[in-house]
């Protein structure tokens, strides 16, 4: 059998798709985040709950109304992302005008609404989502074993990656979004319906999350704390990559989702920190993020 | 600020003065009468949990309020305070509790230091994540690090002799040993945030580019703001570890630098007397739901008040009487 560094290609390589298929959740979840400091300047600590809500939603939607897999993918994102709308023409636009650490801690207590909520309800214990039949089983590509939902996974959300970077890069819409990032009140000037822009620019983050949920729901334990820890690393993650680019947010996701993957590898203890850790690195050496332009 | 003390002759500016300067003795004076009295009239054990996190509050109002300083990983510096008290009280029987807080308190001083040089090269947001962040890599360290009881925590630790005659297993004098560390690190606040250091915090806090043309060294006033924020910390999670003889996960979790976020926002930030308030509320809150029928959903209100104090309440219940009272009777 092949090794690599003293370890097994087959291992090596199971780890590696498993780094790179966590990384496609942070990136996913990093660029829904930047999308919407982009626009409304706040970090939204609920986009953990919001992601975890996706899972649930997809959960819930089988067991009670029999929504199968392919149309939670696409409804769920559209649901609970007209919820975010909800929150943000409701709740962050009454505090858009004031220092944004409001709209953090605003978030901050929404996650701990829902999180708490769904606890009472459902416990912390996960539940099972069933992989949807046809992607169970795998793939044996000689050197290593592939399951197929993982490789699923992986092509779903980049796919969904590049689909944003498209919209916000090329169409008329996304232009929009860009010149508001730069300068919301000319273009309000200009006649552009900002406020609705705003809005549209949260559900679309927010449904982004949604969507990552839908996608992790087969693969990890559906529970309601699910998000938050993922979030604290998807923080880090956007600390080293700085939220000022897309595909800055996307590559610095799939990068330390492999060095996490590689990290279990060879050295598990710190595979939970190594992240972190890498951000302590990025701070020492290049304090505005790998891909940031703001201090 | 200064144009308006400049405008004014020089005796009103004193005279105003004097008299903040005997509210703030008033205030004092009714603070240490009613910490004397409150055991007398509450469960002391209850008090010393609100001393606590009142003081933990403090420490965190100390960089919020007044450099303006959003931290979201301070439940870092609790924790550490508290494991460390907790494993040297524990592990040398011969250890007085006095020795053991200084000891936990200076290893929090010391993790400040290294986060504070980190997370103040970003601004804003990216300090909070960068501080949450960082917080959470404790976190982990923690529940691995072969010290600590891992999941169980440390359990059964001895509150020992004070200064190796004064048996604090009496509550009361527990309490009374709490008040006096609680009120030790209360003065420190207060006479940083009233000293010359102080005023250039919140010089920094309200205009940080200005600061920096002024030729203050800003990011060395950040630091130490947040070292002696972090070493307070440090301080309120040693002597609650003393308290109850644990130290525990909980105290690490981001859920804890939430909390303490709260009660300053719901006290008041940059107030006196709010992160103590909301430290009483909090912990009563908690206390309360915990023994009725919604013990689920602490978690649940504790965001409720968050929304609804970002939403109309953003001075907190200290900041917003000073208001209706500036309001209606000046």
């Amino acid at each position: 059998m092949t090794m690599i560094f003293g370890v097994p290609m087959a291992v090596f390589m199971g780890q590696l798709t498993l780094g790179l298929v966590n990384g496609a959740f942070y990136a996913l979840l990093s660029l829904g985040l930047a999308v919407i400091f982009g626009l409304l300047k706040i970090v939204n600590f609920a986009h953990g709950a919001q992601y975890m809500l996706g899972a649930f939603a997809a959960l819930l939607g089988f067991r009670y109304l029999g929504i199968n897999y392919w149309l939670a993918l696409i409804l769920v994102p559209l649901v609970i992302g007209g919820l975010g709308m909800l929150v943000e023409r409701f709740l962050l636009r009454r505090i858009a005008h004031l220092d944004h650490l409001y709209g953090l801690l605003l978030t901050f207590g929404l996650a701990l609404i829902f999180e708490g909520t769904l606890v009472n309800f459902f416990g912390v214990s996960g539940a099972r989502y069933a992989t949807p039949e046809i992607l169970q089983g795998g793939l044996n590509l000689g050197f290593m074993f592939l399951p197929t939902y993982r490789a699923w996974v992986l092509v779903a959300a980049l796919t969904m990656c590049l689909f944003t970077w498209f919209m916000i890069e090329r169409t008329r819409l996304g232009a929009y979004l860009r010149a508001g990032t730069e300068n919301s009140q000319l273009m309000q000037a200009f006649g552009v319906n900002v406020p609705l822009l705003i809005t549209l620019t949260y559900g679309f983050g927010v449904g982004l999350a949604a969507f990552a949920g839908v996608l992790a729901a087969p693969l990890y334990p559906v529970s309601p704390t699910m998000g938050s820890s993922l979030l604290i690393v998807v923080f880090a993650v956007v600390v080293i990559g700085g939220m000022g680019s897309i595909l800055g947010a996307i590559l610095t996701g799939l990068g330390m989702g492999i060095i996490e993957g590689l990290t279990k590898v060879y050295y598990p203890e710190a595979a939970n920190t190594v992240i972190f850790l890498v951000m302590i690195l990025v701070l020492m050496l290049r304090p505005a993020g790998l891909f940031g332009k703001e201090a | 600020m200064t144009e308006s003390h400049t405008l004014k002759a020089p005796s009103v500016v004193a005279k105003r003065q004097r008299r903040a300067n005997q509210r703030r003795t008033l205030f004092y004076i009714a603070l240490i009468v009613v910490g004397l009295v409150a055991p007398f009239l509450a469960y002391p054990v209850f008090l010393m949990k609100i001393l606590c996190f009142a003081l933990f509050a403090c420490a965190f109002n100390l960089l919020l309020g007044y450099a303006g300083l959003l931290s979201f990983g301070h439940a870092a510096f609790l924790a550490t305070g508290g494991y460390v008290t907790g494993y040297l009280l524990a592990s040398y029987p011969g250890l007085t509790p006095e020795l053991g807080i200084i000891a936990g308190t200076l290893v929090a001083t010391l993790l400040g230091v290294l986060f504070g040089v980190l997370s103040i090269r970003r601004q804003g947001i990216y300090f909070a994540m960068v501080t949450l962040a960082l917080a959470q890599l404790m976190f982990f360290v923690f529940i691995q690090a072969p010290f600590t009881g891992g999941e169980d925590g440390l359990h059964g630790v001895p509150r020992g002799n004070l200064f190796g005659f004064i048996s604090l297993s009496n509550n009361l004098t527990m309490y009374y040993f709490v008040f006096a560390v609680f009120l030790f690190g209360y003065a420190l606040i207060q006479r940083t945030v009233h000293s010359p250091f102080g005023q250039v915090l919140k010089a920094i806090r309200e205009n940080e580019p200005r600061a920096i043309s002024l030729g203050y060294n800003v990011d060395a006033y950040k630091l130490v703001a947040f070292v002696i924020s972090a070493a307070l910390a440090g301080l309120a999670g040693s002597t609650k570890t003393v308290v109850f003889q644990l130290a525990s996960l909980t105290d690490a979790h981001w859920h804890m630098s939430g909390e303490v976020i709260l009660m300053t926002l719901l006290g008041g930030v940059g107030t006196l007397l709010g992160p103590i308030m909301g430290a009483g509320l909090v912990v009563s809150l908690q206390h309360i739901l915990s023994q009725s029928p919604l013990g689920n959903w602490v978690s649940v209100m504790l965001g409720l008040i968050f929304v609804v104090c970002v939403l109309s309440f953003r001075s907190g219940i200290v900041g917003e009487l000073g208001n209706m009272y500036r309001k209606n009777f000046k």
